[in-house]
């Protein structure tokens, strides 16, 4: 009866959404206020109706209704209560329900907070944001219908969640990543909105950006939550490996980087406006080809669980429709929106200009990569692949250029600067940069370039950052600024945290990737063997039963010297349910390094094959991800934003890092 | 079909990417076989090199490309070798030969494409009609004032 009920208020909502669609962009062209005035409550209904679909759905799983298709496919009634929860959205209908039911958020977000917004420019909005709503209910309910029900008789049990989703990490991966994707969608309806009038200024910018910082901040840790995920669970400790479904991800996370920089400067000097309206609409863009890429599995990828040729088309169709309409309305409008603000060559402006090339290049670049392999069959009839080898060689080298002017472009002043003056004040954090560059090459063995580039960066962005805090105190003596320092808009905290988180991060990449040490070998039961320094004994493996799986557990001491650090058990798991093994790595976290086992099979001598692994700064990576995440919410909470129009009752207001 | 390939090759159980049995007594061959290795994909995994794959193939094609720096091939004759079994789709690394060209030369292109276009841009405004209002109009900054007071 609930599974009904839910069903019913889906179609509801894709009806209000419909209605919303149509009626305020009339009353907006019209100038009617009431008709203007209905998209609000619609919106809120809306939510209202499709968190009702959401919950009924939820309850399918929990009480394990296996008269439902998607839980019956999904579920089993042994799986423990929080996968039965995270099920909802492991499988292609709830994942959708999940998409649709955060665009719904977002729009009732609008409705709420933005009692600022003029109310033809809010109608628009909210009328654009209920187009992309009802296009993904009508892919709910034509082409992935998660109310379906199964012929009677009813089976007695479920085929059970891939075991590798049954994991914390992997549980909240698609929530937070879906929030960054769909909180783009509130950047496209502002960005389309504007163009219908014709209108793109200051206030503009500033109503878009929290949007756009939400979403980033999202896609920030669901991105770190995936690679962290991958990198303790896939068993070789990888974090990230250019997969299609990574990369989907990975676009509208530049692409909303780019975003960010350039609406502080359609905010602060009301230029670059035609093309941060172009970035908004191809950061959703970006987006929406994530869904598609995931959804169609067209790219062969990991995530090809949820596949289906069928449901691509109908993506690719909403895709195709959002884009080309948004893209031509901007080819018409675009002229209409002059730049007024003038500044020199040498500026804040011209350096976030750099970054932006440098992102949407990246992500350009980043794209290509990722489709080559599609153009290359269809064009010219070479089957090929592209990997993480071209990845690293055409990608790095963006990064880099964006690590080495970062410091100088955020220190440089608006409208027009002198480069001497801001390159003297960084020339304490070069020296540094210099030095731990220079002592990483002296230390590591071997004649590798990555290690000492990557922590030189690393020094670079975080001391550069400190030093672009450090001097928005002014002058003065030292007590005086210390104090001005606590006061410091959180806008200043938050863009040198996150540009540190970006340094930490990098010199955690650097140093796994370049100092990894890695150990196979077959080790019997009592054996010791040394790895980077320390010493691992395998104690012992023993088997027994988990809550749905069976267990083959071994017990390895970690050991430096004579001293025992710990005792790490590392697991295979066998989920007989879904026939399917996972390992369970054993990490013994430190700062400054990672030590990493596996255990393998057992051999015909009666040893174990292990596989253990000296990680480097591996912690780095998460770390400056949630510096990054925590430096977007300091943004995010700036008083500038919470009193500003359309901001105000913004969901995002004092969310966490994590 | 590709699901079907897919739970094969998560159920490879018995292999675990690169097997204490398969590695060369010769630190320094054992240490090119690892970089080939790295560069070729697994054909039947997903997007995985066979150095990390579990897949039986990967093993096999693991043990091959060791089999051929044991019989004296250096680096390239050794991917060649597979290559020429297997078909380009082997390489994670694609050659930049041919349409290839394109894929290689979009970025910097790009680069040099927006980098132009930002110059002229940036030219313009910076030489663009001097004494125009700069930043913000009054209209502007009264509703901007208006704003912060809420």
């Amino acid at each position: 009866m609930i599974t009904e009920f839910g069903h019913f208020a889906l179609i509801l909502a894709f009806f209000i959404a419909c209605f919303q669609v149509i009626v305020p962009l009339i009353g907006a062209h019209k100038r009617w206020p009431g008709w203007m005035a209905v998209a609000g409550p619609a919106a809120i209904i809306q939510f209202a109706l499709t968190a009702g679909a959401f919950a009924a759905l939820m309850w399918a799983f929990v009480t394990s209704d296996f008269s439902l298709r998607v839980v019956l496919l999904n579920s089993h009634s042994a799986k423990p209560m929080l996968y039965k929860i995270t099920g909802v959205w492991g499988n292609h209908e709830g994942s959708m329900l999940l998409w649709v039911l955060i665009v719904t958020m977002f729009g009732a977000f609008a409705a709420l907070g933005g009692a600022g917004l003029p109310p033809g420019f809010k109608a628009r909005v909210l009328s654009v944001q209920a187009m992309i709503g009802a296009a993904f209910f009508g892919f709910i309910l034509f082409t992935s219908n998660p109310f379906m029900r199964v012929p009677l008789p009813v089976p007695f049990d479920g085929h059970g969640l891939n075991p590798l989703l049954q994991d914390p990490g992997l549980a909240f991966h698609p929530p937070f990543l879906y929030l960054g994707y769909v909180g783009l969608s509130m950047s496209f309806s502002f960005a389309v909105a504007a163009l219908i009038e014709g209108r793109v200024d200051a206030a503009w910018g500033r109503w878009v950006r929290p949007y756009t910082l939400a979403a980033w901040i999202f896609l920030t840790i669901g991105i770190a939550l995936g690679s962290w995920w991958a990198y303790y669970e896939l068993g070789w400790g990888g974090f990230w490996f250019w997969d299609p479904v990574e990369n989907a991800s990975f676009m509208p996370w530049l692409i909303a980087a780019a975003l960010l920089h350039s609406s502080i400067v359609v905010e602060k000097r009301d230029v670059l406006k035609s093309w941060t309206i172009l970035l908004a609409i191809i950061a959703f863009g970006f987006s929406m080809v994530g869904a598609f890429i995931t959804r169609s599995g067209v790219l062969t990828s990991v995530h090809a669980f949820a596949s289906d040729p069928a449901r691509g088309v109908f993506l690719l169709g909403i895709l195709a429709i959002f884009m080309m309409g948004a893209l031509t309305l901007f080819a018409a409008r675009a002229g209409a929106m002059q730049a007024r603000g003038v500044f020199g060559l040498i500026s804040r402006e011209s350096a976030l200009v750099v970054n932006n090339i440098l992102l949407a290049v990246a992500a350009f670049v980043v794209f290509t990569g990722t489709i080559w392999p599609l153009v290359a069959e269809l064009f010219f009839e070479r089957k090929l692949s592209v990997g993480e080898p071209f990845f690293n060689l055409a990608f790095t080298p963006f990064m880099l250029a964006l690590g080495l002017v970062l410091p100088v472009g955020a220190m440089l002043p608006w409208k027009r600067a002198k480069l001497g003056r801001v390159l003297r004040a960084l020339r304490g954090p070069f020296a540094l940069a210099v030095a731990v560059g220079a002592l990483a090459y002296a230390m590591q063995n071997g004649r590798s370039a990555l290690g000492p580039v990557g922590l030189f960066l690393a020094a670079w962005l975080v001391s550069g950052s400190a030093v672009d805090l450090w001097s928005r105190t002014g002058r003065g003596a030292l007590r005086v600024r210390a104090q001005r320092l606590r006061r410091l808009p959180r806008a200043d905290w938050g863009k040198s945290t996150a540009h540190a988180g970006l340094g930490i991060t990098i010199a955690g990449i650097a140093g796994m990737m370049a100092w990894n040490v890695e150990d196979i070998r077959v080790v019997q039961p009592g054996e010791s063997f040394d790895l980077a320094g320390f010493t691992l004994t395998l104690d012992g493996v023993r088997k027994f039963d988990g809550p749905n799986y069976r267990v083959t557990q071994a017990e390895v001491t970690l050991a430096k010297g004579t001293h025992v650090i710990r005792t790490l058990y590392p697991e295979k798991r066998f989920y007989p349910v879904a026939g399917m093994p996972t390992t369970e790595a054993a990490i013994d976290n430190g700062v400054m390094r990672d030590i990493y086992v596996v255990i393998g099979d057992p051999q015909a001598d009666g040893g174990w094959a292990m596989r253990s692994y000296y990680k480097p700064l591996a912690n780095w990576i998460w770390g400056g991800a949630i510096l990054m995440a925590l430096g977007g919410a300091l943004s995010l909470s700036d008083r500038r934003y919470r009193v500003a129009a359309g901001a105000r009752k913004a969901p995002m207001d004092g969310v966490p890092a994590e | 079909m590709r699901r079907l390939i897919v739970i094969l090759c998560l159920m490879a159980a018995p292999v675990w990417a690169v097997q204490p049995d398969e590695i060369l007594d010769d630190p320094a061959l054992e240490a090119r076989a690892r970089d080939i290795s790295k560069g070729l994909r697994c054909l039947v995994c997903r997007n995985e090199n066979i150095d990390d794959s579990n897949a039986e193939l990967a093993r096999d094609l693991r043990l091959l490309v060791r089999e051929r720096l044991v019989a004296g091939d250096d680096d390239k004759a050794a991917v060649d070798f597979i290559v020429a079994r297997y078909g380009e789709y082997v390489l994670l690394k694609p050659n930049a030969g041919g349409s290839n060209l394109l894929l290689w030369a979009a970025g910097p292109l790009m680069l040099l494409l927006g980098g132009g276009i930002a110059l002229i841009y940036l030219r313009r405004r910076s030489v663009a009609e001097e004494g125009a209002p700069a930043g913000l109009s009054d209209e502007e900054k009264a509703r901007l004032a208006e704003i912060m007071r809420e």
